[in-house]
């Protein structure tokens, strides 16, 4: 195997080739989910059906028939997509217990080919959330910050202090996915976008996030948040991995409207060695306030290794780009507001005792039911809602939207091919400081540099770039063009082969760990 | 005392005549048992998605022609927000800024003091139609403080024709309810049967006097029959007049029309104005509808919709039809109106008029008096009816044969309703019917009767 294979492919091979086999593997990661469990990153683990689906793959690999690249391999699925059988229960008290009828079509798609599912992660509740702190069944904690890099790093604040109130959140919304994949305990998860979920945590936790254009991929069975922002999100360790999953995932799907009528073909990653062709964008107000120096650093590097390899660099202007967490906030409370009132208690989820009449029943079920952060933005949402309101908050907001969508036309109309930004204001911070702000507070501060890509259904891919001085992940992100993930994933995978970003030293994985999950050169670009 | 100037507009709601919802699998139908036509989409679990039904959108789009409306080729779809137990997702998916058919007409006839040979046309203006979902069904179960929901109607198609407030009074509002009645089951868009739910009227009534602005309005709402309708108009009319003449005040509410005492009365329900948050319906793109000049050469045709396809098929329409059957058989308009006017009764008509040498000026008689009248009796619809058009047909060529006489042939068809499997000449034969046309029988028959009577025909001559 060499370096151009993903980690999926190496894998793929090794059960081809009888190395390891699916139940080895499977059984292999359910350990390490078992001894990670202090992570918080699974609130269901399926290991019953996980073993039976790893059974029937190892029958299809002795029959040399696998059904493709992804058969065998062990992946996750944020806890907002519908997993026929196994609950689904958007870490909320409203859908505690929930087991849905019916798969989501990207978790049919993956069942379809073989993969096997290990569970479903942890999350903020309903997806809302940029630390996956404010979820029912608690906050997921970033595997690095029990990694060797960490540790040695931090200073002890007191001898009493220990890892445990030093640990460092995963960002969010899909927190709990990113940490399975951060940790070894999958390959491969589902997360999901809508202000920048997917590449948040990947950032925070050092693995590949990828935000596919809206219309690629369907959402039909993921319980949505704002409809015409939401996208299913790809987090792997690699960025071929995040090919392989993209092209067994995208295409049109019948049961989803806004999914695009165009056949999709799935594509292999060029290994680009020339990069002369390329011009990258380099945009001017993604120098936000409170963006660390560190990660300003590190992105003024990585603009200078693309120039130095020829590529032509340029600064460009997003001049609208400040408006869009105050125009996000409109149009993803009001769409909050209208996607949480089918939460009523009667016909699935859960229902307050009260029988005083249906309206009370009603109000009960939801205060009962949905968390503060979650009623605070059905509130806002039914404001903004509101006949005389409407034309002032949801109308402009609308037009703001169209406004920061045409900045990115412009800029991409103008030669260039993909912009290049950090994806985070920081490396992780620590719960106790996290926790300090409300969590709509910390979404307008964190969402700053992923939200416009969502507002302009543009395609982006946030990638592990360096360690920062407290020995913790910095992504930085790419954004493409409307449906070239081929090109922005084809760039992407030659930055990561440029930075070579450090595998995590986590204890538990050593223990578990045989050779059958990768090492990656450990030097590294900071 | 000034007069008053009663003004009635219509919301009708008519379910689409279609085999499945308006943006799920799920199969429609009248009775079936509860939620056993439920899909995920219609209870709304958490992330299934509205996929649109192409017949439906034929169907509206057939209905907006047969109104002359002009058809959008770009529509939007909205959501428009409650709670209640029949709507599973808290909001209804309709097409609240831009419907699918805006600015039509419909013509409808009147007949002026009960005379049928005095018809009137008058005109109703369309607003729009737009498509929406049906909600499911509730029924309050007090005794044991219950309710029951049934979701098997909830996301049925309904087109909603918006008739502006042209008419002014119960006779033209059910008038122009029974020729959209028609229309609709002429076209197949909708079989627009009340007695089912699939013709649902609610009515917007307000007076004022000449000169001055609209009154304040109220909604009537829970009307199940035409004639219903016709009643509540009138007397939520005379109602406003009355209130408004005892220096009351009329509330702009909506009221239900309870059949049995024959009035309107407030409806507990609504308090308040509701503010329905209306927001575009996030996960359906604009529908884009084409005509023959606008398709695009290399579209896929099963995804798209020409209004030219559809307008080139659509069948004659009520109104040409009455126009037809006056020209071809020189019946009068009115008795076209009545043939209409009874499912199957003109095919009937047209089905006698084929198999007898009898004028069809001669037939209609026959067919509105006698046939009509006796189905009316006995309440039976024309497919019921026990005598055939064969039969019938039968009967008249006898009659135009002068082989009996107009009275006899009424004896006949009184045997033929009995439906017992006779022919009118074997009913002809066992009564007796026959008419003489033997001059020297007439004669012998004559002389026998003068012969019988002689002293009243001396009498007769002496007088």
């Amino acid at each position: 195997a060499t370096l151009k294979d993903g980690l999926c492919s190496q894998v793929s091979a090794a059960l081809k080739e009888g190395r390891v086999t699916p139940t080895e593997l499977c059984q292999r990661c359910l350990a390490l989910i078992k001894s990670t469990k202090f992570l918080n990153a699974y609130i269901t683990v399926a290991e019953e059906t996980a073993l039976k689906q790893a059974e029937e793959s190892e029958e299809r690999y002795k029959r040399g028939q696998p059904l493709g690249i992804l058969d065998g391999i062990p992946i996750a699925v944020k806890d907002n997509f519908n997993t026929a059988g196994i609950e689904t229960t958007c870490a909320s008290n409203m859908l505690k217990g929930y087991i849905s009828p019916y798969n989501a079509t990207v978790v049919q798609k993956l069942l379809d080919q073989g993969a096997v599912l290990l569970g479903k992660t942890n999350l903020d509740e309903f997806a809302m959330g940029s630390g996956s702190t404010d979820g029912v069944f608690g906050p997921v904690r970033n595997p690095w910050s029990y990694s060797k890099q960490y540790k040695e790093k931090s200073i002890p604040k007191s001898h009493s202090e220990d890892e445990e109130s030093n640990w460092v959140i995963t960002g969010g919304s899909s927190g709990g996915s990113a940490a399975a994949v951060s940790s070894f305990t999958c390959f491969a998860a589902l997360g999901s976008d809508t202000g920048g979920s997917t590449r948040n945590p990947a950032a925070h936790c050092g693995v590949v996030g990828l935000k596919p254009t809206y219309g690629l991929i369907s959402r039909h069975g993921l319980i949505p948040l704002v409809n015409s922002m939401d996208v299913p999100g790809i987090l792997t360790r690699c960025v071929d991995d995040a090919a392989v999953l993209l092209g067994s995932l995208a295409g049109h799907d019948p049961k989803d409207s806004t999914t695009i009528q165009d056949d999709f073909k799935p594509f292999e990653l060029p290994n680009l060695t020339d990069v002369s062709k390329l011009s990258i964008g380099i945009p001017k107000e993604y120098h936000a306030p409170g963006l660390s120096s560190e990660i300003l650093a590190l992105w003024s590097k990585a603009a200078d290794l693309f120039k130095n390899a020829g590529a032509k660099v340029v600064e460009v202007s997003l001049p609208h780009t400040r408006y869009s967490i105050v125009c996000y906030h409109v149009l993803c409370t009001a769409e909050v507001a209208s996607n949480m009132a089918r939460f009523d208690g009667l016909e699935y989820g859960h229902r307050s005792d009260t029988k005083d009449s249906t309206e009370s029943m009603y109000a009960a079920t939801r205060r009962e039911g949905f968390n503060d952060v979650v009623r605070g933005r059905i509130l806002s949402g039914n404001y903004f809602l509101l006949k005389q309101n409407y034309e002032k908050y949801f109308v402009k907001a609308q037009k703001v939207r169209r406004l920061i969508a045409n900045d990115f036309v412009k800029v991409f109309r103008s030669g260039v091919d993909l912009l290049l930004t950090p994806t985070t204001l920081s490396d992780a911070a620590p719960y106790t400081e996290f926790i300090q702000e409300d969590n709509r507070t910390r979404s307008a501060q964190d969402d700053i540099l992923t939200q416009a890509a969502n507002m302009a259904g543009l395609p982006a891919i946030s990638v592990p770039t360096a360690l920062s001085e407290r020995g913790l992940p910095v992504g930085l992100q790419f954004i493409g063009r409307s449906f070239q993930e081929k090109q922005l994933l084809t760039v992407a995978k030659w930055f990561e082969k440029q930075v070579q970003f450090p595998m995590i030293q986590l204890e538990e994985v050593k223990r578990h760990d045989n050779g059958v999950f990768q090492h990656q050169k450990s030097a590294s670009f900071s | 005392l000034a007069p008053w100037i009663p003004v009635v507009g219509l919301e009708i709601h008519a379910q689409i005549s279609s085999n499945s919802k308006l943006f799920s699998g799920s199969q429609v139908q009248f009775a079936a048992p509860p939620n056993s036509l439920v899909s995920f989409f219609d209870a709304s679990l958490p992330g299934t998605l509205p996929v649109l039904n192409r017949r439906c959108v034929e169907a509206a789009v057939m209905t907006g022609l047969a109104l002359n409306c002009s058809i959008n080729k770009k529509s939007l779809f909205d959501r428009k927000h409650y709670f209640y137990a029949d709507l599973p997702a808290g909001y209804q998916i309709t097409q609240q800024r831009v419907p699918i058919a805006v600015n039509g007409s419909l013509s409808y006839s009147l007949c002026i003091d009960n005379k049928m040979s005095q018809m009137v046309t008058k005109t109703v203006r369309i607003k729009q139609i737009q498509l929406e979902q049906d909600s499911g069904k509730s029924l309050h179960d007090d005794t044991s403080s219950q309710t029951l929901v049934d979701l098997n109607r909830a996301g049925v198609g309904l087109m909603e024709v918006v008739m502006e407030p042209d008419m002014c009074c119960g006779e033209e509002a059910a008038a122009a309810v029974r020729e959209l009645q028609l229309i609709l089951q002429t076209l197949g868009s909708s079989q627009a049967v009340m007695a089912e739910g699939q013709l649902r009227v609610d009515a917007n009534v307000s007076v004022h006097h000449p000169g001055e602005p609209y009154g304040v309005r109220t909604e009537v709402k829970n009307i199940n029959s035409i004639r219903f309708l016709a009643k509540a108009v009138d007397y939520e009319i005379q109602r406003q007049i009355e209130e408004l003449e005892n220096g009351g005040t009329i509330l702009n509410e909506t009221r239900a029309f309870d059949s049995k005492l024959g009035c309107t009365v407030p409806m507990r329900d609504k308090e308040g104005k509701q503010d329905y948050r209306f927001m575009p319906e996030p996960n359906l793109p604009p529908l884009i509808l084409y005509d023959s000049k606008s398709l695009p050469a290399n579209m896929n045709h099963q995804q798209v919709i020409n209004i030219d396809w559809i307008h080139e098929r659509l069948p004659d329409l009520p109104s040409v039809k009455r126009e037809k059957l006056v020209e071809q058989y020189g019946i009068l308009p009115e008795h076209s109106f009545t043939l209409l006017n009874e499912d199957g009764l003109a095919e009937f008509f047209e089905s006698v008029v084929k198999q007898t040498q009898m004028k069809p000026k001669k037939v209609i008689g026959w067919i509105l008096n006698d046939l009509l009248s006796y189905l009316k009796q006995h309440s039976l619809t024309v497919k019921e009816s026990p005598v055939s058009s064969f039969l019938l047909a039968d009967l008249l060529n006898l009659l135009e044969k002068k082989e009996i006489s107009s009275t006899a042939a009424k004896r006949v068809l009184v045997e033929l309703w009995k439906g017992e499997g006779k022919t009118p000449l074997e009913i002809v034969k066992e009564e007796k019917l026959e008419l003489l046309q033997d001059q020297k029988e007439l004669e012998q028959i004559c002389q026998a009767v003068i012969d019988g009577h002689e002293n009243e025909v001396i009498m007769m001559v002496l007088v």
